[in-house]
């Protein structure tokens, strides 16, 4: 019986959120003493970290049919290896293409299925699991009864853990599935940093008045290695596209620290935001709803506090 | 062209959330149901395909007939009929296995979905309706054009977009930026009153999940405030005192 990853790349290298996958399995194995078996599809450059982590199994799955995601043709050939390895629990992390993967997986395994998973599961009385619901509003217990659980797990939930064990990587057959859908073009925003898997993210809101201010927001932002997002309104007014938008029917995030900058904190963008560890707003109105939901607040003008911020940032960093 | 749109109905974005009978149950009172926003993108772009194609859209929901107010809103937006299966959407994959088992035999050359109910925040129909059917299945499009056989698609990936084909029958669920979502006239709100909406009785399914218990986020303990004059000091009081940064 083992615990299956699915060990997702970007550029060839394991993202942090499969990392934090791998780590959380090693935690459950733990406790069930099962084996964790990474399962890497697609080109990645060195397997073998994944043992660093707590792997002590890494199945590789890189010819030729892997090398573009396909829903499909991932969950085939997970489902082959999870079938290989006896798998009782499946950890996938609720990213984008993980998403896309785990729903099949969940059919291809007769498992049930569980995403948003944002804690580790109580198995004191049956099997428990804590997810997000009400785009961050609330919070479910779900009973999963079927034998196999395939569990999505929020990234930036849980830490990512050095655990250093000898992993054994060998290549993985699965029988050849053909892929219905053919990417035919790749369009990566290069330098910045995924805005659910940020640990720091500057949001800017209608506070800063037009697209043109932006920059100071992109400058904050670079000198905290943070992430940028921004509010509704502001998207919908199209000063950023919509996939900043964080909020109820935006993404929902999770980082360390969000400072939100000219937001007033409408019930929507709090449901989104709501689950960072800390939050600054920054708002010159003093009656805005957001304060009441923050860790630190400044109310003042965005103009003049964010060239303070820039130039506190900036000095304190040099001297990390 | 035959398409398909799940649709789901969920509490107004503005609502308060809170439960009754010791936490272990959604308190719907006072809560103002719609159509789950990422489903009228599905079905606005459905519509906007069809109807130059002299196709049909069929939308098809699992719930009880408390839904039927935002069933007629899509019929209204121009769904050409609707179907509601009568059970209580308990999870996603009561719900999927429900609307597969329906739609197998029907024929259609695409079924949508939104990318996510804003309530359960399941994001699954899609994948799960994919394996359930043996169809490709294509999560968060944020573009949808068909040629022929063929659709042209593109989908959200984590820090990017990616451009991608997929030959007919499929599965796929609306991101933002699809489209806009089609507001219903009055000659469409006319017209929905007399299409057809059928209600038909469930098929078995072993339900392998279920809601035991709901939490509220903890409120916070209070915000320390920073004088705008010293703004710098909120930095030092992030990497020392929050250490978080």
């Amino acid at each position: 019986m083992s615990i299956l990853v699915f060990a997702e790349t970007s550029d060839n290298q394991y993202k942090k959120s499969s990392l934090e996958a791998v780590s959380f399995a090693a935690e459950l194995a733990a406790k069930s003493g099962s084996a964790v078996v990474a399962v890497s599809i697609g080109n990645a450059e060195n397997p073998a970290l994944l043992g660093e982590f707590g792997a002590n199994e890494v199945l590789t799955l890189h010819s030729g049919e892997y090398a573009n995601f396909s829903a499909e043709v991932y969950a085939a050939g997970f489902v082959a290896a999870c079938k290989s390895k006896n798998a009782h629990t499946v950890i996938i992390s609720n990213t984008y293409s993980g998403k896309s993967i785990a729903a099949r997986v969940a059919v291809g395994l007769g498992a049930s299925l569980a995403t948003n998973v944002i804690d580790y599961p109580d198995m004191s009385n049956g099997y428990a699991v804590k997810r997000g619901v009400f785009s961050g509003k609330a919070f479910a217990w779900v009973n999963l009864t079927a034998a196999v659980k395939v569990l999505a797990i929020t990234p930036n939930s849980f830490e990512v853990k050095k655990n250093a064990v000898a992993a054994t990587v060998s290549p993985f057959q699965a029988d050849a599935a053909v892929s219905n859908t053919q990417i035919t073009s790749v369009n990566k925003v290069t330098g910045s940093i995924p805005l659910t898997e940020a640990e720091v993210v500057v949001s800017g809101g209608r506070g800063m008045k037009g697209p043109e201010n932006w920059g100071m927001i992109e400058e904050l932002a670079n000198s905290l290695g943070a992430a940028t997002a921004c509010s509704k309104p502001v998207s919908d007014m199209h000063w950023r596209p919509h996939s900043e938008h964080v909020g109820q029917t935006g993404i929902t995030i999770k980082p360390n620290l969000y400072i939100a900058i000219g937001i007033s904190g409408a019930i929507q963008h709090l449901a989104g935001v709501s689950s960072s560890k800390v939050i600054v707003v920054i708002n010159k109105d003093p009656e805005a709803p957001f304060f009441k939901a923050a860790d630190y607040g400044i109310v003042g003008d965005a103009f003049e506090v964010l060239p303070k911020l820039i130039e506190a940032a900036k000095s304190t960093s040099a001297h990390a | 062209m035959k398409i398909l749109v799940c649709i789901s109905v969920v509490p107004d974005t503005t609502s308060k959330i809170s439960f009754t009978d010791n936490n272990t149950k959604f308190n719907t009172q006072g809560i103002q149901y719609i159509l789950n926003p990422y489903d009228e993108l599905a079905l606005t772009r459905a519509l906007d395909i069809a109807e130059p194609a002299g196709g049909t859209v069929t939308v098809v929901h699992v719930g009880t007939a408390e839904s039927e107010p935002s069933i007629r809103k899509a019929l209204s937006m121009g769904a050409t009929d609707a179907v509601r299966i009568n059970a209580e959407p308990t999870d996603s994959q009561f719900v999927a296995s429900q609307i597969a088992s329906w739609a197998a035999d029907k024929g259609f050359n695409m079924i949508l979905t939104g990318r996510e109910s804003i309530d359960y925040n399941g994001g699954a129909v899609c994948g799960l309706l994919g394996a359930l059917l043996g169809l490709p299945s294509v999560n968060v499009i944020t573009k949808l054009e068909v040629s022929g056989e063929m659709a042209n698609m593109d989908r959200d990936i984590d820090g990017g977009r990616e451009s991608l084909t997929c030959k007919m029958p499929f599965v796929a669920s609306a991101q933002k930026d699809l489209c806009e979502p089609r507001i219903p006239n009055m000659r469409g709100i006319m017209a929905a009153r007399t299409k057809p909406l059928a209600v038909v009785e469930p098929g078995s399914a072993n339900s392998v999940a279920g809601y035991a218990s709901f939490e509220l986020p903890k409120p916070k303990e209070g915000v320390k405030m920073i004088s705008p004059e010293n703004a710098g000091e909120l930095i030092s009081l992030l990497r020392n005192e929050a250490k978080v940064i």
